[in-house]
């Protein structure tokens, strides 16, 4: 009786081990944001456990370098950010007390998305009287749908180098992804093509690239500096510009403060919509994508 | 479509032969012309389907090429820089100055109980310059970072510059490890590892002030192991060369070590905190000396200690942000104790014959607790209380009281509340006011800092 207990505890504890064991077998993976997170869960699947260090409620330039961070970068195996300075503030802090040698600067498990594309807006003047700029470029590429498709091969090419045991379903993924996203992109130009010209006044400089991809027109930013809350003379100024050249809208990131924006709005009678930065927990790209979209065209028309 | 016609037709075609035999043939006749016609349509209307459908697959392709060339012209102008001073470390230069206003001179300052070393003290009335801080610090290369400080501060008419931190430190050395060797802030309790230019107020806590002269540096080697756990957990170690207060000169080749334990988390998204064990511990020290009572004329004589001394210290932070975004609203409670344990002599160095020396047995303990609140983007506001208690005993009792380790029967204490305004991540103008209890004079004071930082963005810590 008392060996047949035994027999079934080792059973036991063998079946654990081995479940473990697939459990292990999952790639860690540690994102600064959650669009990174939505993507890498799409191209890796069932063989990646994605962590986002931020939601997108979070602005990602202003967030601590907390224990539990420290804690989650120190068992990733990959580790995807956006890099050109957007996350300057605290993840170079967590990388140096990780203790973790797989995701430090140069390893195959520091991916940094910014370096796989083009970035708008490199500064030709450095200087912190201009306000929190980045040397590298505007950081914010993931608004740019063409971007994403550059970087999620360049994403799904790393994974393989990590994880080579799954390169057959890692291409197999970045394969259905490629499809789907350009079906999407071709969709969402349509839907958009209402908006080309459209002019835009912005709480901060954050939309570029999405700027760029719809023919969105910027004519005016509520933040006289990046980073720097407006004044109320920079306010003052934006109206009084605005009376000479009108826009169509003022657009916010969701995560954003948005007195400022909505103060305008008032004086002016313009919509004011907030938009989501960034993929919301559960949902992926292409949902957000069509959200944001959305909201947009509600507001344009 | 054309299956429906097609039932259609099935069941006119059973339908009419019910119909007289007469007209029969005719009818039939007509329905076939009839379905002949509509099936024609149906194929001229599924002609024309395919032409759009081809057509649409062709914009299709034409949309896909366009993307391909869009992709590869994204790629062209991808930008590879190889200038010489990417290379350049980080620098930056923090800016530091004050104004500030005392009731009673910083000659006449004391923590009756603590022998005050270091740079202990509540430093110089009127405008002033404080630390201004030069720091170096990059990746060495794929393993090793390295960082210096170097503070340079105005005493007694002098430019004094002081080597805060020059250390070198692993870069993911592997299985959570990470080695730190040079010179360090010790990673002993929490306050300590930050430089003064990221405290919340603009001066040290009394305990550290008491402890260790505002801040505990030393030469050495330190490592850290974090748990692969889900939850923060980190134990570390320094060995130190023991040369700098409080621990002052040994004779041991490892002066003081540390060793502590820290874990930390989230609760949700808004509130995160940290708690830390942590113990310090120098034995055989000789010759540590600090500044004295202080009475006014008379011979100038240095209390100097020689023995072992222990300190243990407890620390815990919270912090809350609303929806995890510390930049326009945020608040920070700290707090901090530590108990402090001395057995060894004094003695009384200067010109004074016949040398004056007491047994010393020391138990020293304090506390603080401060918030911090950021109500606004630009806007901080912070209250902080500081608590000491010391208890200590020596063979000669006047002596004691000559090296200002006799508490006077005085519990020093200190009120303090700031407001910063905060132009940008830059930069900082600080108003704080004191209400200082240190020695039993009640010491009003009051200062008005800023604080700026040049060059690199450095990471701060939680």
């Amino acid at each position: 009786m008392f060996r047949q207990g035994i027999k079934k505890v080792w059973f036991v504890a063998l079946c654990l081990l081995l479940s473990s064991n697939t459990v292990f077998a999952q790639l860690n993976v540690f994102t600064c944001e959650p669009e990174w997170a939505a993507l890498t869960r799409v191209l890796g699947g069932d063989a990646v456990k994605v962590y986002s260090a931020t939601t997108a409620q979070q602005d990602p330039h202003h967030i601590q370098a907390r224990p539990s961070l420290i804690a989650k970068v120190r068992r990733a195996d990959l580790l995807v950010c956006t890099g050109a300075e957007l996350e300057v503030g605290w993840l170079p802090l967590l990388l140096r007390k990780s203790g973790n040698g797989n995701i430090q600067v140069g390893q195959e498990g520091h991916f940094m998305a910014a370096n796989q594309v083009a970035l708008l807006e490199k500064p030709v003047v450095l200087d912190r009287s201009l306000g929190d700029i980045h040397a590298a470029g505007n950081p914010h590429i993931h608004l740019d749908p063409y971007r994403i498709q550059q970087i999620a091969a360049s994403l799904s090419a790393t994974l393989i180098k990590i994880d080579p045991a799954n390169t057959h379903h890692y291409e197999e993924k970045l394969q259905t992804f490629t499809g789907e996203w350009r079906q999407a992109i071709s969709q969402w130009e349509r839907q958009a093509r209402a908006l080309r010209g459209q002019r835009i006044v912005v709480s901060h400089n954050n939309w570029v690239y999405l700027e760029q991809w719809l023919g969105l027109q910027r004519v005016a930013v509520l933040e006289s500096k990046p980073g720097i809350p407006p004044s109320s003379r920079h306010l003052a100024q934006v109206l009084t510009r605005l009376k000479q050249h009108p826009a169509d809208m003022i657009v916010y990131a969701d995560y954003q403060d948005n007195k400022s924006a909505r103060w305008l709005s008032q004086k002016t009678g313009l919509p004011v919509v907030g938009l989501p930065f960034s993929v919301s927990d559960k949902e992926d790209l292409i949902h957000w994508v069509s959200r944001l979209l959305n909201h947009l065209s509600g507001a344009g028309s | 479509m054309h299956k429906v016609l097609l039932v259609a037709a099935i069941a006119m075609l059973f339908n009419s032969n019910q119909v007289f035999a007469g007209s029969e043939t005719e009818s039939v006749k007509r329905q076939l012309d009839a379905f002949k016609q509509q099936s024609a349509q149906a194929m001229s209307a599924l002609e024309a389907r395919l032409v759009k459908a081809d057509k649409r697959a062709e914009q299709a392709d034409r949309k896909v090429q366009a993307i391909e060339a869009r992709l590869i012209e994204n790629n062209k102008f991808r930008s590879v820089s190889s200038g010489q001073n990417n290379f350049n470390p980080a620098v930056s230069l923090i800016l530091d100055g004050r104004f500030a206003n005392f009731d009673n001179s910083a000659e006449s300052y004391e923590l009756p109980g603590f022998a005050l070393g270091n740079e202990a003290g509540i430093g110089e009335r009127g405008l002033s310059i404080g630390h201004s801080e030069l720091l170096i610090s990059a990746n060495i290369d794929d393993k090793f970072f390295g960082k210096m400080t170097l503070a340079f501060a105005e005493h007694e008419g002098e430019t004094e510059t002081e080597l805060e931190e020059a250390f070198i430190q692993t870069l993911g050395l592997g299985n959570g490890f990470t080695i730190k060797a040079g010179r360090f802030l010790s990673e002993l309790a929490y306050l300590n590892q930050q430089h003064a230019h990221a405290w919340d107020f603009a001066d040290a806590p009394l305990i550290y002030r008491g402890l260790f002269g505002d801040q505990l540096i030393d030469d050495g080697v330190q490592i850290t192991w974090l748990a692969p756990a889900d939850i923060f957990l980190q134990w570390g170690a320094e060995f130190l060369s023991g040369s700098r207060f409080p621990a002052g000169g040994t004779t041991n080749d490892v002066g003081a070590w540390t060793v502590f334990v820290d874990t930390g988390g989230d609760i949700g998204i808004e509130h995160s905190w940290q708690l830390g064990l942590s113990h310090w511990q120098a034995v055989n020290i000789k010759d540590r000396e600090s500044g004295g009572h202080a009475h006014g004329g008379g011979a100038e004589e240095t209390p100097s200690f020689r023995g072992d001394s222990k300190i243990s210290a407890l620390d815990f932070v919270y912090k809350w942000a609303p929806g995890g975004n510390s930049k326009n609203q945020n608040f920070k409670f700290q707090f901090e104790y530590f108990d402090r344990k001395e057995n060894g002599l004094v003695t009384m160095q200067g010109d004074v014959s016949p040398m004056e020396v007491t047994s010393y047995k020391g138990h020293q303990k304090g506390w603080y607790a401060q918030g911090a609140y950021k109500f606004q983007s630009q806007w901080q506001a912070g209250l902080r209380y500081d608590r000491l208690a010391s208890h200590n005993r020596g063979s000669d009792a006047e002596v004691l009281a000559e090296a200002g380790l006799d508490n006077e029967g005085h519990t020093p204490e200190r009120y303090s509340v700031t407001l910063a305004w905060l132009p940008s991540e830059f930069s900082r103008v600080r108003l704080q006011y004191n209400r200082d209890k240190s020695y039993e004079e009640l010491n009003n004071q009051v200062l008005l800092q800023y604080t700026m930082s040049l060059g690199s963005h450095g990471a701060h810590q939680f």
